[in-house]
């Protein structure tokens, strides 16, 4: 138990001081759109405070002010035109002022129009497969050993001490930096729903349908997701990890696995 | 119409509101209850199922939340886990929610709009007894082969398709809440409709009457909705059908289009009549007439249609045409217009009072203040791009719950404390209400309010067990949710002295002078009340 406590401890203080894994906004991402996403969203966010300040603050006054412990006496009025056309028009302004982005930024995100390399995207309880579009090459992605083994019931190994606890897979999806990503998404089971938050996109994996979806790393690096809709008992144990390298390196990597994939296939 | 039923009673010429009614007394023992027609009784036996309802639902939010404390899985595996946030929903939103607005409405309405009782008494014992039938068949699955359904309130198939053997007991209690739930709601209408004083036109109905005659039109708008999409499920499981199954040529999305356009409007549902109860609290604390009477009444009008245009702003994430997402953005944008009206009408509405903080009228400011937090969340989800984000992370749990607990729940709280010493005749403790009252509110933001850090940080809801770097947040919430759970034993406890008679009498007006038809009988009222139209007088004036 003591063991167990210090372990904890040691944990958080480790997690605390990679401080890049605590967050409490959403990231601005690796793709343009993912940063204007960010940048929407906070648009919006500070429209909503400013909004707060307005209103709580008329509320706030009223409470200090208008208290009967004060010894005011209760006004008799009861409607006002002027003050409900005011605070009818004035939301309505702000809301074509928030209207007029959002719908610009949409607009963006539905234009998948000429990828430069296309992944298909299946979902099963409880891993996703990845199949590169007219590359044969294609694999499952599961949640890594050291987190399968740790995520069991009482299972005395503590995820603090298992990197990327729940986040990471044994194989992860490897794109090139700068590439358009289109992602074609489907299930074999249930609905799945495909996230990574680093790129901003999230999109339903639905049997018998395709689903598309569309990213453009402008860096390298490892980003990591997870399955976004509720699809079953180890609904929680289906992360996604993105590579992005360099479009050389990908390319070497692409080889290497063909290599590997016709290997097994003369093998057999 | 109501003379006529006093005749046949035989008291044609004295039918005065206090003479002996001695065979109109409730009967003795478990007949009243199980035969009650009378609206103070079934109300009684509403409020008292909702919060029963209330801890069940409660006990299982504490299971959630006690197995998310820390990383890792300490208590439940991740099939019970989901099990626990399907039956959480499903309870707190059909047992807990509705069936204690119902409940208000009952003890309420025919008080409200000086009618003897409601229009329809033994539907209404039906409608209410079905309800324990629905939830026994309910939660009875929790010990069947297979266990509870684990797929989510929202019942998405495919996945809801592999629910075991609890799966036709699902769909059957299901239809039953939704039985029971339109009974309630034809009930209202014909009463609100038929049985109001003659001198209450419609624009002079108080506030509460009014969102709850709009709340039923929701209701048997959409229950049957409701019904058909779960029946749909229940013919492609047994009978072949596939309605939403790919590989039979249906669609699954079609499934979330049906359910939502039941659903969004039931989200206005559960919100309505704590509009309404809020609108006729703020006055009688601020000693000032509700502002915008009628601009109230149109708000709450437009949200109610508005809400049968916005549901797919719940499956932005599905793949819908541009052309779609854009129309369900803008609609659901438009939504907080009138919802912004009201909200500066309850504000207005305090501007320049005389206001005292009793426990009622606390709940209704916390109401005000976290409510429209809520509101900011949802018009921030509004947006499609953002909410590809947001969606079926935890700030969509913050959402929900800050519009759900402080709003409705703290709508039905307010209530409770406004009108329990009308109900029994004596006044609840009010230094421990306001304990109640900053416990549950202090609690309420500990739990929801990270939450939204979570969703934004990347937690998917409906996770078990969940990666290191959420652990603080998820600590946060859970204490909050420990807090507030324990909170609500002494609202029990509060409640349960009052119905004791452990307080003070109170006046019939209660309050100091509170406008409305309620405060013109005794405390606590009689059985029977308004045997005979009343004047809409001095006591009740709206304009
Ligand atoms: C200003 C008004 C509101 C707006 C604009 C709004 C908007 C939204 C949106 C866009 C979502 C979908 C989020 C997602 O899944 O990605 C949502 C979810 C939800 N909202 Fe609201 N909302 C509002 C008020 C309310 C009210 C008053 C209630 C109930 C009292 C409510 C209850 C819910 C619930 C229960 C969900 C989640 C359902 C689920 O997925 O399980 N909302 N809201
Ligand atoms: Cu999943
Ligand atoms: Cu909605």
């Amino acid at each position: 138990m003591i063991r167990r406590t210090c372990l904890g401890a040691a944990g958080l203080l480790a997690a605390a001081s990679a401080s890049a894994d605590w967050a409490i906004n959403m990231p601005r991402g690796v793709t343009e759109l993912s940063a204007e996403t960010h940048d929407l969203h906070m648009q919006v966010f500070y429209w909503c405070c400013a909004i707060a300040v307005v209103v709580f603050g008329a509320m706030i006054w009223s409470l200090i002010r208008h208290r009967k412990s004060r010894g005011v006496e209760p006004a008799k009025f009861s409607h006002s035109m002027t003050a409900e056309v005011i605070w009818t028009v004035i939301p309505i302004i702000i809301l074509l002022l928030m209207a007029v982005p959002a719908a610009e930024t949409l607009i963006k995100l539905e234009d998948s129009r000429k990828p430069d390399l296309t992944v298909i995207v299946t979902g099963y309880q409880w891993k996703w497969h990845y199949a590169y579009q007219g590359e044969d090459v294609a694999f499952y992605s599961t949640l890594a050993r050291a987190s399968a083994d740790a995520r069991r019931k009482n299972s005395g190994i503590d995820p603090f001490t298992v990197d990327n606890y729940l986040l990471d897979v044994d194989r992860p999806l490897v794109v090139p930096k700068g590439a358009k990503v289109r992602i074609l998404l489907t299930s074999n089971d249930v609905l799945h729903a495909w996230w990574v938050p680093d790129l901003a996109i999230k999109k339903d994996a639905i049997p018998g349908f395709f689903n598309e979806t569309f990213f453009r790393a402008i860096e390298t690096g490892v980003f990591r997701g997870q399955c976004a809709e509720l699809c079953g008992m180890d609904h929680g144990y289906m992360p996604i990890v993105v590579e992005v390298v360099e479009p050389e390196a990908f390319v070497a990597w692409l080889a290497s696995e063909k290599d590997a994939a016709a290997k097994l296939a003369s093998a057999n | 119409m109501v003379s006529a039923v006093t005749d046949a009673h035989g008291h044609g010429k004295d039918r005065g509101q206090d003479h002996g009614h001695d065979h109109h007394g409730p009967a003795k023992g478990w007949r009243r209850w199980l035969y009650a027609t009378n609206h103070k009784d079934i109300g009684t036996m509403y409020l008292v199922f909702s919060g029963l309802m209330f801890f069940i639902g409660g006990t299982m939010a504490l299971v959630i939340r006690s197995e998310l404390f820390t990383p890792g899985l300490q208590f439940v595996a991740p099939n019970v886990f989901n099990q626990m946030t399907t039956m959480h929903a499903l309870i707190m939103v059909f047992g807990a929610v509705m069936p204690a607005f119902v409940g208000l409405a009952n003890w309420m309405i025919p008080m409200m709009i000086g009618a003897p009782d409601m229009a329809l008494p033994r539907m209404n014992n039906w409608s209410f007894w079905i309800l324990p039938a629905a939830f026994s068949i309910l939660m009875s699955t929790l010990f069947m082969p297979g266990g509870a359904p684990a797929g989510g309130w929202t019942m998405y198939p495919p996945l809801v398709l592999q629910t075991g053997d609890a799966f036709p007991f699902l769909i059957f209690s299901v239809h039953l809440m939704g039985l029971s739930s339109i009974m309630g709601a034809i009930n209202v209408i014909v009463t609100i409709i038929n049985m109001r004083t003659p001198e209450m036109s419609l624009l002079k109905m108080p506030m509460f009457v009014w969102t709850w005659l709009i709340t039923a039109y929701l209701l048997i708008a959409v229950m049957p909705v409701l019904a058909g999409a779960v029946t749909m499920l229940l013919t492609d499981q047994f009978f072949g059908t596939s309605f939403f199954l790919a590989a039979g040529g249906g669609d699954p999305v079609m499934f979330q289009h049906i359910f939502w356009f039941f659903g969004h409007p039931e989200v206005y549902i559960m919100i309505l009549p704590a509009f309404g109860v809020v609108s006729e609290i703020i006055p009688t604390f601020a000693r000032k007439p509700l502002f915008g009477h009628d601009s109230m009444v149109y708000a709450a009008s437009s949200i109610a249609f508005l809400s049968f245009i916005v549901w797919a702003h719940h499956m932005f994430t599905v793949g819908m045409p541009l052309t779609g997402q854009l129309f369900f953005m803008f609609a659901t944008m438009l939504i907080a217009v009138p919802t912004g009206v009201k909200v500066f009408n309850w504000t207005a509405t305090m501007w320049k009072g005389a206001m005292t903080f009793e426990t009622p009228m606390l709940f209704s400011l916390a109401f005000l203040f976290l409510f429209t937090i809520g509101g900011f969340s949802g018009l921030m989800l509004a947006v499609v791009s953002s909410d590809i984000q947001y969606h079926d992370s935890y700030f969509v749990v913050a959402h929900f719950h800050y519009v759900l607990v402080p709003g409705s729940i703290f709508g039905i709280m307010a209530a409770v404390y406004y009108w329990l010493p009308k109900w029994t005749g004596h006044m609840y403790n009010e230094k421990l209400g306001q304990v109640h009252f900053w416990l549950s509110t202090i609690f309420v933001n500990v739990t929801f309010f990270p939450m939204h850090f979570l969703g934004l940080a990347g937690m998917p809801r409906r996770i078990p067990d969940y990666s290191t770097q959420f652990t603080d947040f998820n600590s946060i919430a859970s204490i909050g949710a420990i807090g507030f759970g324990i909170s609500q034993l002494l609202f029990v406890y509060i409640v349960v002295q009052c119905v004791r008679k452990r307080g003070s009498r109170a006046s019939d007006t209660v309050w100091e002078n509170p406008k409305g038809l309620e405060w013109t009988v005794p405390s606590p009222a009689p059985y029977h009340t308004f045997t005979q139209p009343p004047h809409v007088g001095a006591g009740a004036a709206f304009s």
